[in-house]
């Protein structure tokens, strides 16, 4: 049986409050975004309280809004409970200057990788990471390519007009 | 130190006692792309560390440019031992966004041929796990099977390893009648090899005691870890996306979900054994009830949704919405709405899942693969510390990496 979203609303809205900036029920999984400085409590709290129960981390991943002031980078967090098999989305956004999400390797093993994998495409500081380097591109590259700032070359663009390769 | 009395040195030595090793990045027993650095005692791993990326290729910066049908041409790439399922995957992620709804029958065949793939990703990784413990002939043996699989793609939509198979909404075109006729000659003779496989493995004592109890992975670590699909259900979980979200209505089969109890490497060799079995299951319904259409119910392969699904080229020349929408479509001008989702599948490795945002405009604002094997591949350090060299090189082919998915 799915965890109704009223319970989880109601149990985390009593927790923490004013750390839950926004609920949505839009999409096809229930999402909220939290302050990144509960953002570790909260999942903490996901994880073991017994009627909430979500242990399993589904998918971890970095996003880039560069037109939100002070909160451009976002982590999000899918976490599953099997047993009851529902599903919920965890949003924090962070400032571009100053990333600093904390890690949640003390609680999934899994999100080792994860994490390494969001702050090498979008440079987000896990703090407290055991080992938080690049894992896909190369170490010596100084720029997380998934930023919005890095744009992938136009193909209708009519400024490059090369006789030999013509486009 | 114990263990490494083995290694003698001379007094005062300040060489260090134990052996860097490189397993890869290109060593034929990784079968793929990845690096191990091993600090070996002997012939014991005291210390793994992974290297990956060597064939990253930016699949979802590519995405955040292209519409959405040029996106099935990188999901191929990411599993390529079942391209298929990764391309079904894809299709329905898009049709969750789009809410596009498939016809049942397009549902079946989806089936039909995820199960094949399915099968051809397990017929790889057991085999191969063979290979590695020293039985080439049943790997052989099988491929001619693989052989069958990859004619029925090339039968349905023209190629056989990357794939690109189906359209949001649908199939290209129709099954051909080879192509059934191939899916039933799949059904009626592979059963046999596949148990004639299993025979040569299941009771062998060699192969039994080279994979009993090695690279075992706790229900618990299993589950820290993320793992999802067989080497999951190797440890004794019962998740199954297709189960437990069913898709493509997968809710209309019958069919059980193996479970191991250690989750060591025979345990995974079993639970992808039973899987294949399994699967043929699920074929053999679905395809009874792609056969039960009748008339013009047969001949439906795609939903009906002309904004995103391209009309026939027949339309084309003739009819002006097929026309402005054939245009659209192949410039990729077709708006697709803003929204969210996340949409998985059990792919052959596990939840294969896909994170699609989209602010409106022609391609994704964000695209995020869930490649299980990037995410079990983590735990190889903590699996193999401790183990036999040889132990480990079959841990790495029983767990299934395949390069292509966890760099993407």
């Amino acid at each position: 049986m799915p965890i109704h979203n009223d319970h989880i609303k109601e149990k985390l809205n009593a927790q923490f409050g004013d750390g839950i900036i926004s609920w949505d029920e839009s999409s096809d999984i229930l999402s909220l975004e939290v302050a990144p400085s509960i953002h570790l409590k909260l999942l903490t709290f996901l994880y073991d309280e017994p009627t909430l129960g979500f242990q399993f981390l589904t998918d971890l991943t970095g996003i880039h809004y560069p037109d939100q002031p002070a909160r451009e980078l976002g982590v999000v967090y899918h976490v599953h409970n099997l047993k009851e098999n529902t599903r919920l989305r965890i949003k924090v956004f962070v400032p571009i200057e100053k990333p600093d999400v904390f890690t949640t390797t003390g609680l999934f093993s899994g999100a080792n990788w994860m994490e390494r994998e969001t702050y090498d495409f979008f440079g987000i500081n896990f703090v407290g990471h055991p080992n938080l380097k690049r894992v896909l591109n190369v170490d010596e590259m100084d720029y997380h390519p998934l930023r919005k700032e890095y744009p992938l070359e136009d193909q209708t663009r009519i400024d490059k007009d090369d006789e030999m390769f013509g486009r | 130190m114990p263990e490494q009395a083995n290694i003698v040195l001379p007094e005062g030595s300040l060489e260090k006692q134990t052996t860097t090793l490189n397993l890869g990045p290109t060593h034929p027993a990784t079968h793929g792309v990845f690096q191990n650095i091993l600090e070996m005692d002997g012939e014991r791993i005291i210390k793994a560390e992974s290297t990956v990326g060597y064939i990253h290729r930016a699949f979802e910066k590519l995405a955040e440019r292209r519409p959405l049908y040029q996106i099935t041409t990188l999901t191929d790439r990411l599993n390529y031992c079942s391209a298929p399922l990764n391309n079904m995957g894809w299709h329905m992620t898009c049709e969750k966004l789009l809410n596009v709804k498939t016809p049942k029958r397009v549902d079946y065949l989806r089936v039909i041929i995820m199960e094949l793939s399915r099968i051809s990703d397990h017929l790889i990784c057991n085999s191969i796990v063979g290979v590695d413990t020293g039985a080439y002939t049943g790997f052989l043996y099988v491929m001619q099977y693989r052989e069958l699989i990859y004619e029925i793609y090339e039968e349905v939509c023209g190629s056989r390893l990357t794939t690109n198979m189906g359209r949001v909404g649908g199939f290209e075109r129709n099954f051909s009648n080879t192509a059934f006729q191939k899916i039933e000659q799949f059904l009626e003779e592979f059963p046999k090899v596949w148990k004639e496989f299993e025979n040569l493995f299941m009771r062998n004592r060699i192969f039994i005691e080279r994979t009993k109890g090695t690279g075992a992975v706790s229900a618990e670590r299993a589950l820290n870890y993320s793992f999802t699909g067989p080497n999951l259900r190797a440890a004794g979980i019962d998740y199954d996306v297709r189960v437990h979200a069913p898709y493509s209505s997968y809710e209309d089969f019958d069919f059980i979900i193996p479970v191991g109890t250690t989750g060591d490497n025979y345990d995974r060799f079993m639970v992808r054994g039973e899987e294949v079995w399994q699967s043929l299951g699920i074929i053999r319904q679905a395809y009874q009830k792609v056969q039960a259409f009748k008339g013009t119910d047969a001949e439906v392969y795609h939903a009906d949704a002309p904004e995103y699904y391209l009309p026939a080229k027949a339309d084309v020349y003739t009819k002006m919405e097929a026309l402005i929408y054939h245009f659209k479509i192949v410039m990729g001008e077709t708006e697709i709405p803003a929204g969210e989702v996340y949409h998985s599948i059990e792919g052959a490795n596990g939840e294969l899942g896909f994170y699609l945002i989209s602010d409106g405009g022609r391609s994704p604002y964000r695209l995020h693969f869930r490649r299980p094997c990037f995410i079990y591949y983590q735990a190889y350090e903590e699996i193999v510390r401790g183990t036999m060299l040889s132990d480990a090189i079959i841990t790495l082919s029983s767990l299934n990496l395949i390069a292509g998915e966890m760099d993407a």
